[in-house]
């Protein structure tokens, strides 16, 4: 079953770290298609980490391997995942005059792939 | 001061352009020499840093990589080879887009806007997909400031609005926001009260005092209804609804940020790339304003990349305006939106590209990477990117700070000199550009003179 949840693309030390190691290394890649899941939705969908699941936003859509988040990080509803190609695939071209694409809060749908 | 020895030197006060704090405190020890030259240590560097320096190696690529139009086939090329064609390729457009920017010195984004003026250009940087709407509330509003200087010296009320600097920049608590004494803090930590407003209640959460934790695109209503609290109006308990921010906490912020000595307000990509944008920064720049009614208090973007504040100083020394600017009628207009790298892409409009130590291919939306595909791309890159892999010239240049010279801007505008570890087989940013704005400039002269001949 799809749900609907909010979706805050961001940096991570890791994506920063593996960034200098090229963006064609495994680490960076790894990194900028790893969902985060708060725990709780994790346990209410029946998600194990690791598990692939499907994002859908207005705009496009990735299949992508989630894990859940570190302690109280992320409040139910509410999914990140490091700046990069998977996220970039969500956003919308339109910048409503601003020159910047909403980039952070995209709405998008989530089911298991 | 370098010293050097026949296999190992030190490099003191180098600096680290990976984040927008540009520490300028680096300790480098380099072994080896050429292409097998390798920084062993960093000494001073935080996470982030010493990836930055220890991953560095001399690359194993050609100079320049150039496609075949026809076949599309790439091919290693010498340098003139790639200028040359770079420079037809900019020559000939009716709509070129120059991009990029912020990780290169600020003498090569000079030249970038040099060639832009010549070949009547958009010229953009990644400040537009970063904190471009920070730019246009700055215009709109104003803007509070202060220098990181006097953040650690005076501040004693700091708020991390859409940040974390934890994870993004990760010495700033401890030169110069949080953890450092200063003239007016002697006792450092103990003499600040920090906040953290965030929807995720991130690493960097555990270094505040208080944390609140928003809504996803409620930034505006609840700097809105601080600007109300701090004026004496009286709101409702509806607030923690809308905002998720109980109003006794948004009460009690209110209260300590007209009742501190200095307050800032350092504000992330939080606010800049949620819905509302600019108008988010625009309610903390106005916040801010209000509040030198009371106290001393100034807002300030929590800046990316090494050198984003540059790119917008220099497009500002150059043009009149930081970002987003086309020199297509000989004269800069700023028009976000119209002008701005993610627009004139997803639209269609730009025919041909150079782009600068960035990665739209990665960065973009879909609509804007489909179009760059179509169209000839020029990259200078010191590693290889997808856009790089995509281009129809890809120069491999020299990485800055590490391999080259020049002056770099930290994030509060403060102009920082790069002192360089070891000499690159690839040549500077600034020498690539340098050639392909020369070698234009005697393009277009000779298409004067033949035009002129044939009248």
């Amino acid at each position: 079953m799809r749900e609907t949840f909010v979706l805050i693309p961001g940096r991570t030390s890791r994506q920063g770290t593996s960034l200098n190691e090229g963006k064609f290394s495994e680490e960076y890649i790894e990194e900028t298609s790893t969902l985060q899941v708060s725990p709780a939705d994790m346990k209410r969908l029946g998600i194990a980490d690791g598990d692939r699941v499907r994002l859908r936003s207005e705009h496009g859509q990735v299949d992508v391997p989630c894990r859940a988040s570190k302690g109280d990080e992320l409040p139910p509803g509410l999914l990140f995942i490091a700046y990069g190609d998977a996220s970039s695939r969500l956003m919308g071209g339109d910048t409503h005059g601003t020159g910047m694409p909403d980039s952070k809060g995209i709405d998008v749908s989530m089911e298991k792939a | 001061m370098t010293s050097t020895a026949p296999t190992s030197k030190t490099v003191e006060n180098a600096t680290c352009t990976f984040c927008g704090c540009v520490c300028d405190d680096m300790v480098l020890t380099v072994e080896g020499t050429g292409r097998d030259a390798r920084i062993t240590k960093a000494k001073n560097a935080c996470v982030l840093g010493n990836a930055w320096f220890l991953n560095h190696h001399v690359e194993e690529r050609p100079v320049c990589t150039i496609r075949d139009p026809a076949s599309g086939d790439l091919s290693p090329a010498s340098l003139e080879e790639g200028v040359e064609r770079a420079a037809e390729i900019l020559a000939e457009a009716r709509y070129p887009i120059v991009y990029g920017l912020s990780d290169t010195t600020c003498e090569a984004q000079r030249v970038a806007v040099a060639i832009a003026d010549r070949v009547g250009a958009c010229v953009d940087t990644t400040t537009s997909v970063c904190h471009g709407p920070s730019g246009m509330a700055f215009q709109g509003v104003g803007e509070v400031t202060c220098s990181l200087g006097e953040v650690k010296n005076r501040a004693d009320l700091v708020i991390f609005w859409g940040s974390n600097p934890a994870e993004s920049h990760p010495r700033h608590f401890t030169k110069y926001s949080i953890m450092p004494k200063g003239l007016f803090v002697p006792n450092g930590r103990k003499d600040r009260t920090v906040v953290m407003v965030d929807v995720r209640r991130t690493k960097s959460a555990k270094a505040a005092d208080i944390f609140l934790q928003i809504k996803p695109r409620k930034d505006f209503e609840a700097l809105w209804a601080l600007r109300a609290l701090v004026k004496g109006v009286k709101l409702g308990p509806e607030i923690e609804a809308e905002t998720g921010i109980s109003l006794a906490a948004l009460e009690d912020l209110a209260e300590k940020m007209k009742s501190c000595k200095f307050g800032v307000l350092l504000f992330g990509m939080g606010l800049s790339m949620t819905r509302g944008k600019h108008l988010n920064v625009e309610a903390a720049l106005s916040l801010a304003r209000d509040l030198n009614r009371f106290t001393r208090f100034t807002a300030k973007p929590m800046r990316g990349h090494g050198n984003v504040t540059g790119a917008d100083n220099v497009v500002s020394w150059q043009t009149g305006f930081p970002f987003g600017v086309s020199l297509g009628r000989g004269y800069p207009r700023f028009n976000p939106g119209e002008f701005t790298t993610a627009d004139t892409l997803a639209r269609g409009e730009a025919d041909a590209a150079l782009i600068i130590a960035s990665d739209p291919m990665s960065n973009f939306s879909q609509p804007a990477r489909e179009h760059l595909a179509k169209i000839p791309v020029i990259v200078l890159d010191p590693k290889e990117t997808p856009t790089a892999r995509a281009a129809a010239v890809a120069f491999c240049t020299a990485t800055y700070g590490i391999n080259t010279g020049g002056t770099v801007y930290r994030m509060d505008d403060v102009p920082i000199p790069l002192r360089p570890a070891f000499e690159s087989p690839y040549p500077s940013d600034q020498e690539v550009l340098t050639r392909i704005d020369q070698r234009i400039r005697e393009k277009l002269e000779a298409a004067r003179c033949a035009a002129a001949a044939a009248q």
